[in-house]
């Protein structure tokens, strides 16, 4: 059981993650879009748009920190636990809390606008739910056991086995202590991934960094051949009048 | 020296009674689509009025357009690349769809099943397209049509104008001073569209200057919307990506005339191709505002200069296009009799639909002030003395130069009345001609191109495939032992290339095939683009 869950179901979740992606960009060019629905709705969005994307920048950079950064290496360094904690769960609130606040804005906005309700695609629903669910698990994590509870050195497991499926060596072991919490956002997070490829969150990797150093206007040739030219109006009268010449 | 070839249009606006004939077929060949319902890539505004979308004149609100910063240099005015990402999560400057219009459908099925023998007439009610619910309407593209909707003194060039100009206009209005005025995406040669978007999905073609939206590379970020200061550019909220006119550039590249041209009641349109260069674009949009109109004048390059014409063939333009270049009704209106004027100029986009100013109310105004407006005498005094309507004309199209306006309108009063003494007694009004400073020749010719140019006269349109034959055989003169099936190469086509009307093949359409993400909560699917389906 716990090799099915710790190691057979990352590598399946990645692997729909890539081939996903792969399948997506090669057939739905046109479907690849942040699908923007400020025109229909802006007064919510102008506040939980941001307030949502500068929050998940700050928890994605903070899973990166925690998950990638092994703890020996901030030791070696210098940092010591107690700093580490202190910083990590200070961002991780502050990041979280912006996230929530983005995102309850984000989902009331859904239901309040008729005019955004009627354009909400079930894959926006699932999405929806699946963000909210990673959320409440993440920050239950981060606030109930970190923040006000006994604590948890995540470092010193789930990381450790998070990094080994990259090295092709994870450890179920490492998680089957872990708390349930961190065990479901875990799981979560790889199930979010599979999830990834088939939502409007390809958006991501389209984000438009090449704009900063590109030369403003565009200039591009036409694809293909031209069509053949229309007969004139004039020609067509000329051919009125003397059929014989356009019979075939 | 890059030279290339602009397709540019100009309107007549003299002739347009605001018939919305162009606006009808455009929507119905372009946006009769879901997520485009409020999407009119061809409006017909009344003015003075505040316009579709609303003040969308008022770039201090809207931020379009481009302006000169402090140091003299050509910046957004939405901003730098760095403030547009900073914005990119929700974008300040986006008009929302209650600024266009919220668009209704009707309840058609109540009249027609209605049954026989009612005592009331039934009548169909208006729903939202965009929630299904009853509404009630109460804005709509054209709404100030007739003095509807008494908004007109909101109009941001009226709020532009001296106080005392202004009120003068108001009281003209009151008289029912107002013109219509036709509006397409103007395909700018300096485009803040393309300069706004951050995928790289807007371009300007290389061979006739159309800017269009690559479908499939547009990710919805929505900054072309707010940057472009005409606002053409629109949001398919059903596909979440944006969508404009297009030129119908597949009728261009086939040598007929836009839609909007060709069922134009009026015959108000002309089309034709310009030379300009595109090396001197950024300085001629960089030029102080009272030298703009002149410097976007003196970007167009002629064609009758032998040393143009070399420059074309040498860049690889057919001779068709050249001699279109110089039967162009656009170059005549443009820069041989210098009638057209561009809209907005003070955007710095180089607009390259340009108008010909209506002479009528200026008329109107000279009758009410107990003038003779057929004396072009009486009508140059007046013009000179009334400034009203010709401040107006000025704030839309030279950046507030009425002594440029109203020369325009001195040159169309003096051709009206030396035609007149023509038909009726067969003078040559001659100091009409010195005043305007042009020839008897130019201004019958001028006479003609307005008033009772033909169809082939008025759209000079060359096709793109001798763009193409020429390409192959510069490529063929290039490569000398290159066969002709290699690819690109004439006989990779066939029957296929010259009979095909689409552009491309029917697998690559992918705006025309449903997107497996694109279906609503409702079931419905978004958008079907390719209106040639099913014949390739």
């Amino acid at each position: 059981m716990s090799t099915l869950l710790w190691i057979a179901l990352p590598y399946a979740c990645l692997a729909v993650f890539v081939a996903g992606h792969v399948w997506r960009w090669r057939h739905d060019q046109f479907g690849w879009t942040t699908h923007t629905s400020q025109l229909l709705e802006s007064r919510l969005l102008r506040l939980g748009s941001p307030l949502f994307h500068l929050g998940a920048f700050g928890v994605i950079g903070g899973h990166a920190m925690g998950l990638l950064i092994p703890a020996t290496l901030t030791e070696a360094i210098g940092i010591s636990e107690h700093t580490y904690h202190v910083v990590s769960v200070t961002g991780g609130t502050i990041t979280g809390v912006m996230l929530v606040a983005g995102l309850a804005l984000l989902i009331a906005r859904r239901f309040v606008s008729g005019r955004i309700r009627r354009v909400t695609t079930t894959m926006d629903k699932v999405l929806y739910a699946a963000l909210t669910a990673m959320v409440v698990l993440g920050m239950s994590g981060t606030v109930v056991i970190n923040l006000f509870g006994e604590g948890y050195d995540y470092r010193e497991t789930i990381a450790v086995w998070f990094r080994g499926v990259f090295w092709f060596q994870p450890d179920p072991a490492l998680m089957t202590g872990a708390p349930l919490v961190f065990q479901l956002h875990a799981l979560g997070g790889f199930l979010f991934l599979a999830l990834w490829p088939f939502t409007r969150l390809v958006h991501v990797w389209s984000a438009p960094l090449a704009y900063l150093w590109r030369p403003y206007v565009v200039y591009r040739g036409r694809r293909g051949p031209a069509p053949a030219a229309q007969p004139t109006p004039a020609a067509v009268r000329e051919a009125g009048l003397h059929p014989a010449s356009t019979r075939r | 020296m890059r030279i290339r070839a602009q397709v540019a249009m100009v309107m007549n606006l003299d002739k347009c009674i605001g018939c919305h004939t162009c606006s009808v077929t455009c929507k119905q060949t372009w946006t009769n689509r879901e997520g485009t319902e409020y999407v009119w890539f061809n409006n017909v505004e009344t003015k003075p009025g505040i316009g579709y979308p609303k003040h969308y004149e008022d770039q201090e609100r809207w931020k379009g357009g481009w302006k000169l910063d402090g140091k003299g240099r050509l910046v957004l005015r939405s901003g730098g690349r760095v403030k547009r990402l900073s914005r990119i999560f929700a974008n300040p400057d986006l008009p929302t769809i209650d600024d266009y219009y919220e668009p209704a459908t009707f309840d058609k099925d109540i009249l027609v099943n209605a049954p026989a023998g009612l005592t009331d007439t039934p009548v169909k009610k208006p729903y939202s397209a965009l929630t299904g619910e009853p509404m009630k309407i109460e804005w709509g593209a054209n709404w100030e049509d007739s003095l509807g909707g008494n908004t007109f003194a909101e109009d941001p060039n009226i709020a532009r104008m001296p106080a005392e100009a202004a009120a003068k206009v108001k009281f003209e209005f009151e008289k029912t001073f107002m013109f219509h005025l036709p509006r397409i995406c103007e395909h700018c040669l300096n485009p803040a569209c393309v300069s706004a978007c951050p995928s790289g999905a807007m371009y300007k073609r290389e061979e006739d200057g159309i800017v269009l939206v690559d479908q499939d590379r547009c990710r919805g970020w929505r900054m072309c919307v707010s940057a472009c200061p005409y606002k053409k550019v629109y949001v398919n909220h059903a596909t979440g990506k944006a969508e404009k006119c297009t030129l119908c550039f597949p009728r261009i590249e086939a040598g007929q005339p836009t839609i909007c041209s060709e069922t134009c009641v009026g015959r108000l349109r002309y089309l034709g191709i310009l030379w300009y260069d595109e090396d001197a674009v950024l300085a001629a949009a960089s030029v102080p505002e009272s030298e703009l109109l002149d410097a976007q004048r003196a970007v167009f390059l002629d064609p009758f200069d032998e040393s143009v014409q070399r420059a074309a063939r040498d860049a690889g333009h057919p001779d068709e296009w050249i001699e279109a270049a110089q039967a162009s009704p656009v170059w005549k209106l443009i820069s041989e009799y210098r009638i057209a004027l561009p809209l907005h100029p003070e955007y710095r986009t180089l607009p390259m639909v340009w108008y010909v100013p209506p002479l009528s109310p200026v008329l109107d105004a000279v009758g009410a002030a107990g003038r003779d407006d057929s004396d072009a005498d009486d009508v140059f005094h007046t013009i000179q003395d009334l400034r009203i309507p010709v401040e107006y004309l000025a704030s839309l199209f030279t950046a507030g130069d009425a002594e440029a306006a109203g020369g325009v309108l001195m040159k169309l009063a003096a051709m009206r009345s030396y035609m007149r003494a023509r038909t009726l007694d067969g003078t040559v009004a001659q100091e009409l001609l010195d005043g305007i400073g042009m020839t008897g020749a130019q201004v019958e010719a001028m006479y003609r191109l307005l008033a009772i140019a033909k169809y082939d006269e008025r759209y000079v349109i060359p096709a793109a495939h001798a763009k193409d034959a020429a390409a192959l055989e510069a490529q063929a003169a290039a490569q000398p032992d290159c066969s002709l099936d290699c690819e690109g190469g004439p006989g990779m086509g066939g029957e296929a290339a010259v009979e095909r009307f689409h552009l491309v093949d029917a697998e690559e359409v992918r705006p025309g095939r449903p997107g497996l993400f694109s279906r609503r909560g409702d079931g419905r699917r978004g958008l079907t683009i390719n209106p040639m389906r099913g014949r390739s």
